[in-house]
Protein backbone atom coordinates (compact mmCIF):
# COMPACT_ATOMS: atom_id res chain seq x y z
CA UNK A 1 0.00 0.00 0.00
CA UNK A 2 1.82 3.04 -1.33
CA UNK A 3 1.78 6.37 1.00
CA UNK A 4 -0.02 8.66 -1.95
CA UNK A 5 -3.21 6.06 -1.26
CA UNK A 6 -2.69 6.66 2.81
CA UNK A 7 -2.57 10.38 2.06
CA UNK A 8 -5.50 10.78 -0.56
CA UNK A 9 -7.84 8.35 2.09
CA UNK A 10 -7.08 10.30 5.05
CA UNK A 11 -7.43 13.64 3.00
CA UNK A 12 -11.08 12.17 1.89
CA UNK A 13 -11.75 11.00 5.39
CA UNK A 14 -11.58 14.97 6.73
CA UNK A 15 -13.14 16.30 3.94
CA UNK A 16 -15.81 13.97 4.62
CA UNK A 17 -16.05 14.45 7.99
CA UNK A 18 -15.49 18.66 8.07
CA UNK A 19 -18.22 18.65 5.39
CA UNK A 20 -20.93 16.42 7.16
CA UNK A 21 -20.33 17.83 10.42
CA UNK A 22 -20.91 21.42 8.81
CA UNK A 23 -24.24 19.90 7.14
CA UNK A 24 -25.61 18.51 10.41
CA UNK A 25 -25.20 22.15 12.04
CA UNK A 26 -26.80 23.41 8.68
CA UNK A 27 -29.53 20.65 8.56
CA UNK A 28 -30.20 21.92 11.82
CA UNK A 29 -31.07 25.51 10.72
CA UNK A 30 -32.66 24.56 7.66
CA UNK A 31 -34.94 21.88 9.93
CA UNK A 32 -35.66 24.98 11.92
CA UNK A 33 -36.67 27.36 8.87
CA UNK A 34 -38.50 24.72 7.45
CA UNK A 35 -40.54 24.04 10.22
CA UNK A 36 -41.17 27.57 10.97
CA UNK A 37 -42.42 28.65 7.70
CA UNK A 38 -44.90 25.61 7.27
CA UNK A 39 -46.05 26.53 10.53
CA UNK A 40 -46.53 30.18 9.55
CA UNK A 41 -43.60 30.88 11.73
CA UNK A 42 -40.38 33.09 11.35
CA UNK A 43 -37.77 30.42 13.02
CA UNK A 44 -34.33 31.98 13.80
CA UNK A 45 -34.15 35.35 12.83
CA UNK A 46 -31.61 37.33 15.02
CA UNK A 47 -28.24 36.21 15.11
CA UNK A 48 -26.81 36.98 12.03
CA UNK A 49 -28.51 37.53 8.68
CA UNK A 50 -31.76 35.48 8.53
CA UNK A 51 -30.68 33.82 11.76
CA UNK A 52 -27.81 32.06 9.94
CA UNK A 53 -25.14 32.12 12.62
CA UNK A 54 -27.29 30.81 14.86
CA UNK A 55 -25.62 27.64 13.70
CA UNK A 56 -22.36 29.09 15.49
CA UNK A 57 -23.96 30.34 18.43
CA UNK A 58 -25.68 26.94 18.73
CA UNK A 59 -21.89 25.11 18.44
CA UNK A 60 -20.25 27.48 21.11
CA UNK A 61 -23.24 26.47 23.43
CA UNK A 62 -22.32 23.37 22.61
CA UNK A 63 -18.81 23.47 23.33
CA UNK A 64 -18.57 25.46 26.10
CA UNK A 65 -21.69 24.09 28.03
CA UNK A 66 -20.59 21.82 31.24
CA UNK A 67 -20.46 17.78 30.08
CA UNK A 68 -22.65 16.52 33.27
CA UNK A 69 -22.27 12.51 33.85
CA UNK A 70 -25.22 12.42 36.47
CA UNK A 71 -24.58 10.37 39.21
CA UNK A 72 -25.62 7.02 39.42
CA UNK A 73 -25.07 6.27 35.24
CA UNK A 74 -22.57 3.79 34.19
CA UNK A 75 -19.57 6.23 33.83
CA UNK A 76 -17.61 4.80 30.89
CA UNK A 77 -21.02 3.45 28.69
CA UNK A 78 -22.44 7.16 29.47
CA UNK A 79 -19.56 8.05 28.23
CA UNK A 80 -18.88 6.48 25.08
CA UNK A 81 -22.32 6.14 23.90
CA UNK A 82 -22.54 9.22 21.65
CA UNK A 83 -19.30 8.49 20.15
CA UNK A 84 -21.20 4.94 18.74
CA UNK A 85 -23.64 6.97 17.51
CA UNK A 86 -21.58 9.85 15.43
CA UNK A 87 -19.11 7.20 14.51
CA UNK A 88 -20.66 4.79 12.90
CA UNK A 89 -23.05 7.25 11.47
CA UNK A 90 -19.85 8.24 9.74
CA UNK A 91 -18.62 5.20 9.22
CA UNK A 92 -21.37 4.21 7.07
CA UNK A 93 -20.07 6.98 4.83
CA UNK A 94 -17.17 4.84 3.43
CA UNK A 95 -18.98 3.33 0.95
CA UNK A 96 -21.33 6.43 -0.22
CA UNK A 97 -19.83 7.77 -3.75
CA UNK A 98 -20.19 11.15 -2.82
CA UNK A 99 -20.22 12.58 -6.36
CA UNK A 100 -18.74 10.92 -9.41
CA UNK A 101 -15.20 10.48 -9.74
CA UNK A 102 -13.35 13.58 -11.38
CA UNK A 103 -9.72 14.95 -12.49
CA UNK A 104 -8.18 17.49 -10.84
CA UNK A 105 -4.48 18.81 -11.76
CA UNK A 106 -3.80 15.68 -13.30
CA UNK A 107 -4.81 13.56 -10.70
CA UNK A 108 -8.02 11.08 -10.92
CA UNK A 109 -10.10 11.75 -7.67
CA UNK A 110 -12.30 8.88 -6.32
CA UNK A 111 -14.54 10.71 -4.00
CA UNK A 112 -15.67 7.16 -2.18
CA UNK A 113 -13.28 6.64 1.10
CA UNK A 114 -13.74 2.96 0.30
CA UNK A 115 -15.07 1.06 -2.58
CA UNK A 116 -15.42 -2.15 -1.21
CA UNK A 117 -17.26 -4.44 -3.16
CA UNK A 118 -20.16 -5.30 -0.54
CA UNK A 119 -20.98 -1.50 -0.17
CA UNK A 120 -24.37 -1.16 0.34
CA UNK A 121 -23.79 -4.39 3.06
CA UNK A 122 -21.21 -2.55 4.66
CA UNK A 123 -23.37 0.93 4.82
CA UNK A 124 -26.51 -1.05 6.29
CA UNK A 125 -24.21 -3.22 8.82
CA UNK A 126 -22.58 -0.03 10.21
CA UNK A 127 -25.78 2.16 10.40
CA UNK A 128 -27.44 -1.34 12.77
CA UNK A 129 -24.24 -0.89 14.92
CA UNK A 130 -25.72 2.77 15.21
CA UNK A 131 -28.58 1.22 17.40
CA UNK A 132 -25.90 0.91 20.41
CA UNK A 133 -25.83 4.64 20.87
CA UNK A 134 -29.19 5.06 22.25
CA UNK A 135 -29.58 2.12 23.55
CA UNK A 136 -26.51 1.59 25.65
CA UNK A 137 -27.04 5.54 26.27
CA UNK A 138 -30.43 5.19 27.03
CA UNK A 139 -29.48 1.77 29.38
CA UNK A 140 -26.41 3.40 31.26
CA UNK A 141 -28.60 6.72 32.07
CA UNK A 142 -30.23 5.83 35.26
CA UNK A 143 -33.28 7.46 33.97
CA UNK A 144 -36.79 5.57 32.91
CA UNK A 145 -37.84 7.76 30.29
CA UNK A 146 -34.30 7.02 28.51
CA UNK A 147 -34.38 3.56 29.35
CA UNK A 148 -37.99 3.13 27.59
CA UNK A 149 -36.61 5.09 24.65
CA UNK A 150 -33.47 2.39 25.01
CA UNK A 151 -35.99 -0.56 24.71
CA UNK A 152 -37.77 1.38 21.70
CA UNK A 153 -34.57 1.95 19.92
CA UNK A 154 -33.81 -1.39 19.98
CA UNK A 155 -37.11 -2.92 18.94
CA UNK A 156 -37.64 -0.39 16.00
CA UNK A 157 -34.11 -0.53 14.83
CA UNK A 158 -33.77 -4.43 14.59
CA UNK A 159 -37.21 -4.98 13.25
CA UNK A 160 -36.53 -2.05 10.31
CA UNK A 161 -33.58 -3.91 9.06
CA UNK A 162 -35.54 -6.38 8.26
CA UNK A 163 -37.33 -4.01 5.73
CA UNK A 164 -34.23 -2.28 4.79
CA UNK A 165 -32.67 -5.74 4.02
CA UNK A 166 -35.52 -7.23 1.97
CA UNK A 167 -36.39 -4.42 0.52
CA UNK A 168 -32.90 -4.14 -1.13
CA UNK A 169 -32.70 -7.87 -1.81
CA UNK A 170 -34.86 -6.82 -5.20
CA UNK A 171 -33.04 -4.55 -6.47
CA UNK A 172 -30.05 -5.92 -5.92
CA UNK A 173 -30.86 -9.22 -7.51
CA UNK A 174 -31.21 -7.37 -10.77
CA UNK A 175 -27.93 -5.63 -10.43
CA UNK A 176 -25.95 -8.65 -9.54
CA UNK A 177 -23.94 -6.10 -7.13
CA UNK A 178 -23.74 -4.52 -3.71
CA UNK A 179 -21.36 -2.26 -4.56
CA UNK A 180 -22.76 1.50 -4.69
CA UNK A 181 -20.81 2.51 -8.04
CA UNK A 182 -22.36 -0.76 -9.82
CA UNK A 183 -25.72 -0.28 -8.71
CA UNK A 184 -25.36 3.69 -10.30
CA UNK A 185 -23.59 2.43 -13.17
CA UNK A 186 -26.26 0.16 -13.84
CA UNK A 187 -29.12 2.83 -13.72
CA UNK A 188 -26.26 5.43 -15.87
CA UNK A 189 -28.24 5.43 -18.60
CA UNK A 190 -30.91 7.80 -18.01
CA UNK A 191 -33.76 8.36 -16.25
CA UNK A 192 -35.83 5.52 -17.68
CA UNK A 193 -32.98 3.04 -16.33
CA UNK A 194 -33.45 4.08 -12.68
CA UNK A 195 -34.39 1.06 -10.70
CA UNK A 196 -37.22 3.22 -8.84
CA UNK A 197 -39.54 2.30 -12.44
CA UNK A 198 -38.61 -1.46 -12.10
CA UNK A 199 -38.85 -1.40 -7.99
CA UNK A 200 -41.30 1.22 -7.22
CA UNK A 201 -42.51 -1.15 -4.10
CA UNK A 202 -38.98 -2.23 -2.58
CA UNK A 203 -38.47 2.14 -3.09
CA UNK A 204 -40.88 3.15 -0.92
CA UNK A 205 -40.34 0.30 1.48
CA UNK A 206 -36.85 1.48 1.29
CA UNK A 207 -37.59 4.60 2.43
CA UNK A 208 -40.40 4.17 4.84
CA UNK A 209 -37.67 2.05 6.92
CA UNK A 210 -35.33 5.21 6.40
CA UNK A 211 -37.66 7.05 8.53
CA UNK A 212 -37.43 4.28 11.05
CA UNK A 213 -33.28 4.02 10.66
CA UNK A 214 -32.81 7.70 11.55
CA UNK A 215 -35.59 7.79 14.43
CA UNK A 216 -37.44 10.68 12.46
CA UNK A 217 -40.69 11.94 12.83
CA UNK A 218 -43.81 9.22 12.08
CA UNK A 219 -41.57 7.04 13.76
CA UNK A 220 -39.79 9.70 16.05
CA UNK A 221 -40.90 7.25 18.96
CA UNK A 222 -37.09 6.90 20.42
CA UNK A 223 -36.94 9.94 21.38
CA UNK A 224 -40.48 11.64 21.45
CA UNK A 225 -40.41 14.92 23.51
CA UNK A 226 -44.30 14.91 24.72
CA UNK A 227 -43.83 10.96 26.12
CA UNK A 228 -40.23 10.37 27.34
CA UNK A 229 -38.45 13.73 26.97
CA UNK A 230 -35.48 13.21 24.62
CA UNK A 231 -35.53 10.00 25.72
CA UNK A 232 -31.94 8.78 25.58
CA UNK A 233 -30.66 11.84 25.34
CA UNK A 234 -32.49 13.36 28.69
CA UNK A 235 -29.20 12.84 31.41
CA UNK A 236 -26.90 13.72 28.27
CA UNK A 237 -25.50 17.72 28.23
CA UNK A 238 -22.73 19.81 26.09
CA UNK A 239 -20.73 18.12 23.20
CA UNK A 240 -21.99 14.79 24.28
CA UNK A 241 -25.58 15.64 23.36
CA UNK A 242 -24.40 17.35 20.50
CA UNK A 243 -22.65 14.00 19.39
CA UNK A 244 -25.94 12.38 19.51
CA UNK A 245 -27.47 15.22 17.18
CA UNK A 246 -24.56 14.86 14.61
CA UNK A 247 -25.06 11.28 14.19
CA UNK A 248 -28.51 11.81 13.52
CA UNK A 249 -28.63 14.30 11.04
CA UNK A 250 -25.33 12.78 9.20
CA UNK A 251 -27.71 9.47 9.15
CA UNK A 252 -30.19 12.05 7.65
CA UNK A 253 -27.93 12.67 4.72
CA UNK A 254 -25.78 9.35 4.49
CA UNK A 255 -29.53 7.56 4.20
CA UNK A 256 -30.99 10.16 1.81
CA UNK A 257 -27.59 9.18 -0.91
CA UNK A 258 -28.37 5.38 -0.54
CA UNK A 259 -31.67 6.10 -1.33
CA UNK A 260 -30.72 8.72 -3.99
CA UNK A 261 -27.57 6.12 -5.08
CA UNK A 262 -30.13 3.03 -5.05
CA UNK A 263 -33.49 3.86 -6.76
CA UNK A 264 -32.73 7.27 -8.15
CA UNK A 265 -30.16 6.71 -10.71
CA UNK A 266 -27.13 8.43 -8.13
CA UNK A 267 -24.78 10.51 -10.24
CA UNK A 268 -25.81 9.24 -13.73
CA UNK A 269 -23.43 9.23 -16.51
CA UNK A 270 -20.69 10.63 -13.98
CA UNK A 271 -21.10 13.98 -15.58
CA UNK A 272 -20.81 17.58 -13.52
CA UNK A 273 -24.54 17.62 -14.44
CA UNK A 274 -25.28 14.23 -12.91
CA UNK A 275 -23.55 14.77 -9.96
CA UNK A 276 -25.59 18.13 -9.14
CA UNK A 277 -28.56 15.87 -9.97
CA UNK A 278 -27.21 13.69 -7.04
CA UNK A 279 -27.35 16.58 -4.61
CA UNK A 280 -30.41 17.50 -5.45
CA UNK A 281 -32.09 14.14 -5.41
CA UNK A 282 -29.99 13.99 -1.81
CA UNK A 283 -31.71 17.72 -0.82
CA UNK A 284 -35.29 16.29 -2.01
CA UNK A 285 -35.17 13.42 0.49
CA UNK A 286 -33.51 15.69 2.96
CA UNK A 287 -36.31 18.25 2.78
CA UNK A 288 -38.34 15.34 2.93
CA UNK A 289 -37.43 14.46 6.36
CA UNK A 290 -38.27 17.94 7.68
CA UNK A 291 -41.88 17.87 5.72
CA UNK A 292 -42.76 14.95 7.26
CA UNK A 293 -42.01 16.44 10.79
CA UNK A 294 -44.11 19.40 10.15
CA UNK A 295 -47.43 17.44 9.03
CA UNK A 296 -47.22 14.12 10.04
CA UNK A 297 -47.94 12.74 13.80
CA UNK A 298 -46.02 10.66 15.58
CA UNK A 299 -47.10 6.92 15.68
CA UNK A 300 -47.66 4.56 18.79
CA UNK A 301 -44.53 1.54 19.04
CA UNK A 302 -47.58 -0.65 18.85
CA UNK A 303 -48.35 0.60 15.70
CA UNK A 304 -44.70 0.80 13.96
CA UNK A 305 -44.18 -3.08 14.76
CA UNK A 306 -47.52 -3.84 13.29
CA UNK A 307 -46.32 -2.05 10.45
CA UNK A 308 -43.18 -3.64 10.08
CA UNK A 309 -43.90 -6.90 11.02
CA UNK A 310 -47.40 -7.60 9.82
CA UNK A 311 -47.04 -4.88 6.49
CA UNK A 312 -44.16 -4.16 5.48
CA UNK A 313 -41.94 -7.23 5.24
CA UNK A 314 -44.66 -9.65 3.69
CA UNK A 315 -45.06 -7.06 1.18
CA UNK A 316 -40.94 -7.21 0.83
CA UNK A 317 -40.97 -11.04 0.86
CA UNK A 318 -43.57 -10.97 -2.00
CA UNK A 319 -41.89 -8.25 -4.04
CA UNK A 320 -38.83 -10.43 -3.65
CA UNK A 321 -40.20 -13.37 -4.95
CA UNK A 322 -42.34 -11.73 -7.55
CA UNK A 323 -38.69 -10.11 -8.84
CA UNK A 324 -37.06 -13.64 -8.69
CA UNK A 325 -40.21 -15.07 -10.83
CA UNK A 326 -39.66 -12.28 -13.33
CA UNK A 327 -36.41 -12.76 -13.72
CA UNK A 328 -36.04 -16.51 -14.19
CA UNK A 329 -38.33 -15.85 -16.82
CA UNK B 1 -44.45 47.59 11.10
CA UNK B 2 -48.24 47.42 12.15
CA UNK B 3 -49.88 44.29 12.06
CA UNK B 4 -53.57 43.93 12.77
CA UNK B 5 -55.03 40.96 11.70
CA UNK B 6 -59.24 40.77 10.75
CA UNK B 7 -60.69 37.54 12.27
CA UNK B 8 -63.62 36.43 10.66
CA UNK B 9 -66.66 36.00 13.31
CA UNK B 10 -66.60 33.03 15.23
CA UNK B 11 -69.43 33.07 17.49
CA UNK B 12 -71.78 30.53 17.52
CA UNK B 13 -74.94 31.39 15.88
CA UNK B 14 -77.71 29.74 14.37
CA UNK B 15 -76.49 30.08 10.91
CA UNK B 16 -72.87 28.24 11.59
CA UNK B 17 -72.86 25.15 9.69
CA UNK B 18 -72.35 22.53 12.80
CA UNK B 19 -72.97 19.59 12.08
CA UNK B 20 -72.56 15.72 13.82
CA UNK B 21 -68.99 13.95 12.15
CA UNK B 22 -70.41 10.55 10.72
CA UNK B 23 -68.27 7.73 12.74
CA UNK B 24 -68.47 4.78 11.70
CA UNK B 25 -68.58 1.83 13.74
CA UNK B 26 -65.37 0.11 14.30
CA UNK B 27 -64.50 -3.00 12.37
CA UNK B 28 -64.77 -6.40 14.39
CA UNK B 29 -63.93 -9.23 12.00
CA UNK B 30 -60.77 -9.73 10.46
CA UNK B 31 -61.86 -9.03 6.38
CA UNK B 32 -63.42 -5.72 7.54
CA UNK B 33 -60.40 -4.84 9.79
CA UNK B 34 -58.25 -5.33 6.67
CA UNK B 35 -60.84 -3.28 4.11
CA UNK B 36 -60.19 -0.51 6.95
CA UNK B 37 -56.67 -0.92 6.63
CA UNK B 38 -56.40 -0.54 2.76
CA UNK B 39 -59.10 1.75 2.27
CA UNK B 40 -57.03 4.15 5.02
CA UNK B 41 -53.76 3.55 3.28
CA UNK B 42 -54.88 4.99 -0.25
CA UNK B 43 -56.92 7.31 0.40
CA UNK B 44 -54.11 9.98 0.87
CA UNK B 45 -54.40 11.42 3.59
CA UNK B 46 -50.86 11.97 4.53
CA UNK B 47 -50.68 13.57 1.24
CA UNK B 48 -53.37 16.26 2.25
CA UNK B 49 -51.41 16.86 5.62
CA UNK B 50 -48.36 17.15 3.20
CA UNK B 51 -49.64 19.88 1.19
CA UNK B 52 -51.43 21.75 3.87
CA UNK B 53 -48.06 22.19 5.38
CA UNK B 54 -46.54 22.95 1.62
CA UNK B 55 -49.18 25.58 0.85
CA UNK B 56 -48.53 27.28 4.11
CA UNK B 57 -45.08 27.85 3.45
CA UNK B 58 -45.73 28.24 -0.32
CA UNK B 59 -48.14 31.45 0.90
CA UNK B 60 -45.53 32.64 3.53
CA UNK B 61 -47.96 34.16 5.64
CA UNK B 62 -45.97 34.78 8.71
CA UNK B 63 -47.87 35.79 11.81
CA UNK B 64 -44.85 36.10 13.62
CA UNK B 65 -44.12 39.33 15.90
CA UNK B 66 -40.59 40.13 16.39
CA UNK B 67 -41.59 41.32 19.42
CA UNK B 68 -38.63 43.85 20.64
CA UNK B 69 -38.93 45.32 16.92
CA UNK B 70 -42.32 45.56 16.15
CA UNK B 71 -45.21 45.35 19.10
CA UNK B 72 -48.88 44.30 19.18
CA UNK B 73 -51.31 47.44 19.08
CA UNK B 74 -52.87 47.43 23.12
CA UNK B 75 -56.68 47.70 23.50
CA UNK B 76 -57.62 50.42 25.34
CA UNK B 77 -59.00 49.24 28.14
CA UNK B 78 -55.63 47.27 28.56
CA UNK B 79 -54.62 47.47 32.22
CA UNK B 80 -50.63 47.70 32.74
CA UNK B 81 -48.88 49.69 35.42
CA UNK B 82 -50.68 52.35 37.29
CA UNK B 83 -50.32 55.89 36.47
CA UNK B 84 -51.42 59.17 38.30
CA UNK B 85 -52.73 62.24 36.29
CA UNK B 86 -52.80 65.55 37.56
CA UNK B 87 -55.11 68.45 36.20
CA UNK B 88 -54.25 70.00 33.21
CA UNK B 89 -54.93 73.56 33.92
CA UNK B 90 -53.59 74.16 37.31
CA UNK B 91 -51.36 70.98 37.51
CA UNK B 92 -52.23 69.77 40.83
CA UNK B 93 -52.41 66.06 41.45
CA UNK B 94 -55.62 65.00 40.87
CA UNK B 95 -55.84 62.43 43.58
CA UNK B 96 -58.01 63.98 46.72
CA UNK B 97 -56.72 61.15 49.17
CA UNK B 98 -60.90 59.53 49.28
CA UNK B 99 -59.29 56.04 50.09
CA UNK B 100 -61.45 54.54 47.51
CA UNK B 101 -59.17 52.99 45.91
CA UNK B 102 -56.92 52.03 48.76
CA UNK B 103 -60.53 50.30 50.38
CA UNK B 104 -61.75 48.79 47.11
CA UNK B 105 -58.51 46.94 46.05
CA UNK B 106 -59.20 43.36 46.78
CA UNK B 107 -56.05 42.47 47.22
CA UNK B 108 -55.17 44.87 49.48
CA UNK B 109 -51.84 46.56 47.70
CA UNK B 110 -52.92 49.88 47.65
CA UNK B 111 -51.09 52.40 50.60
CA UNK B 112 -51.69 55.88 50.91
CA UNK B 113 -50.78 59.03 53.57
CA UNK B 114 -52.66 61.42 53.45
CA UNK B 115 -52.13 65.09 55.59
CA UNK B 116 -54.38 68.52 55.54
CA UNK B 117 -51.85 70.95 53.99
CA UNK B 118 -51.17 74.53 54.84
CA UNK B 119 -54.33 75.75 52.11
CA UNK B 120 -56.65 73.02 54.37
CA UNK B 121 -56.29 70.98 51.20
CA UNK B 122 -55.82 67.33 51.39
CA UNK B 123 -52.89 66.23 50.36
CA UNK B 124 -51.61 62.61 49.70
CA UNK B 125 -47.86 62.29 50.85
CA UNK B 126 -47.24 58.65 50.07
CA UNK B 127 -48.68 56.82 47.78
CA UNK B 128 -47.94 52.76 46.77
CA UNK B 129 -48.79 49.94 45.06
CA UNK B 130 -47.04 46.39 46.23
CA UNK B 131 -47.27 44.93 42.43
CA UNK B 132 -46.25 41.61 43.83
CA UNK B 133 -49.88 41.55 45.04
CA UNK B 134 -51.51 43.79 42.41
CA UNK B 135 -53.93 41.48 39.99
CA UNK B 136 -54.17 44.45 37.84
CA UNK B 137 -58.27 44.13 38.21
CA UNK B 138 -58.69 47.11 37.36
CA UNK B 139 -60.66 48.24 40.07
CA UNK B 140 -59.23 51.32 41.67
CA UNK B 141 -58.99 52.96 38.27
CA UNK B 142 -63.16 52.23 38.00
CA UNK B 143 -63.85 53.16 41.36
CA UNK B 144 -61.90 56.73 40.94
CA UNK B 145 -64.29 59.55 41.24
CA UNK B 146 -61.47 62.16 39.94
CA UNK B 147 -59.88 59.85 37.14
CA UNK B 148 -56.57 60.10 39.69
CA UNK B 149 -54.94 57.11 38.82
CA UNK B 150 -55.68 54.76 35.91
CA UNK B 151 -53.78 51.80 34.02
CA UNK B 152 -51.21 52.24 32.07
CA UNK B 153 -50.30 50.50 28.72
CA UNK B 154 -46.82 50.58 30.02
CA UNK B 155 -46.33 46.59 30.21
CA UNK B 156 -42.58 46.52 29.82
CA UNK B 157 -40.42 46.28 33.24
CA UNK B 158 -37.52 45.30 34.48
CA UNK B 159 -36.10 46.41 37.87
CA UNK B 160 -34.04 45.11 40.52
CA UNK B 161 -37.32 45.12 42.86
CA UNK B 162 -41.14 44.84 41.76
CA UNK B 163 -41.40 48.20 44.09
CA UNK B 164 -39.56 50.51 42.03
CA UNK B 165 -41.80 50.77 39.75
CA UNK B 166 -45.02 51.96 41.68
CA UNK B 167 -43.54 54.66 44.13
CA UNK B 168 -45.75 57.96 43.68
CA UNK B 169 -42.99 59.54 42.02
CA UNK B 170 -42.90 57.20 39.25
CA UNK B 171 -46.26 56.70 38.73
CA UNK B 172 -47.22 60.55 38.68
CA UNK B 173 -46.45 62.73 35.64
CA UNK B 174 -44.19 65.00 35.79
CA UNK B 175 -44.36 68.82 35.83
CA UNK B 176 -42.51 69.43 32.54
CA UNK B 177 -44.13 66.50 30.68
CA UNK B 178 -47.45 68.31 31.70
CA UNK B 179 -46.38 71.35 30.72
CA UNK B 180 -45.27 69.39 27.23
CA UNK B 181 -49.01 68.79 26.90
CA UNK B 182 -48.07 65.17 27.22
CA UNK B 183 -49.88 63.58 29.81
CA UNK B 184 -52.46 61.31 27.70
CA UNK B 185 -56.03 61.40 29.15
CA UNK B 186 -56.59 57.88 29.49
CA UNK B 187 -59.81 56.50 27.51
CA UNK B 188 -59.82 53.16 28.94
CA UNK B 189 -60.71 51.42 32.10
CA UNK B 190 -62.64 53.80 34.24
CA UNK B 191 -62.20 56.35 32.18
CA UNK B 192 -65.73 58.55 30.74
CA UNK B 193 -66.93 56.71 28.07
CA UNK B 194 -66.98 59.62 25.10
CA UNK B 195 -70.61 60.85 24.50
CA UNK B 196 -71.66 60.24 28.39
CA UNK B 197 -72.39 63.57 29.30
CA UNK B 198 -75.69 63.29 26.55
CA UNK B 199 -76.30 59.98 28.27
CA UNK B 200 -77.05 61.87 31.55
CA UNK B 201 -81.16 62.79 32.11
CA UNK B 202 -82.27 64.55 34.52
CA UNK B 203 -83.32 63.19 37.82
CA UNK B 204 -87.30 63.45 37.66
CA UNK B 205 -88.49 65.35 40.13
CA UNK B 206 -91.95 64.35 40.06
CA UNK B 207 -92.47 61.37 41.80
Amino acid sequence: MDVAFIIETIVKIVVILLIFSALAGLGTYFERKVLAFMQRRLGPMHVGPFGLLQIAADGIKLFTKEDIIPQNVVKPIFKIAPVITAATAFMASAAIPFWPQFTAFGYTVHPIVADINVGILYVLGVMAIGLYGPLLGGMASANKWSLISAARSAAIFISYEVITGLSLLAPLMMVGSLSLIDINNYQAGGIENWIVWSQPVAFILFWIAAFAETGRTPFHLVANDHEIIDGFGTEYSGMRWGLFFIGEYANMFFISFVIAIIFLGGFGDGTLAGAIQLILKVAFFFFFFLWTRAAWPDIRPDQLMWLCWKVLMPIAVINVVVTGIVMMF
Amino acid sequence: MHHEEVFTNRNVTESSAYYYVDIESYPTTGWDKFKQVVRRTFSGELFIGLWVVMREMIKFDIHTVQYPKEKLPLGPRYRAVHKLLRLWESGYERCIGCGLCEKICISDCIRMDTRIDENSRKEVTEYSINLGRCIFCGYCAEVCPELAIVHGPRYENASEQRAHFVIKDDMLTPLDLLKAGAQEEYPGFGAIIPGSDDAVKKTPLAY
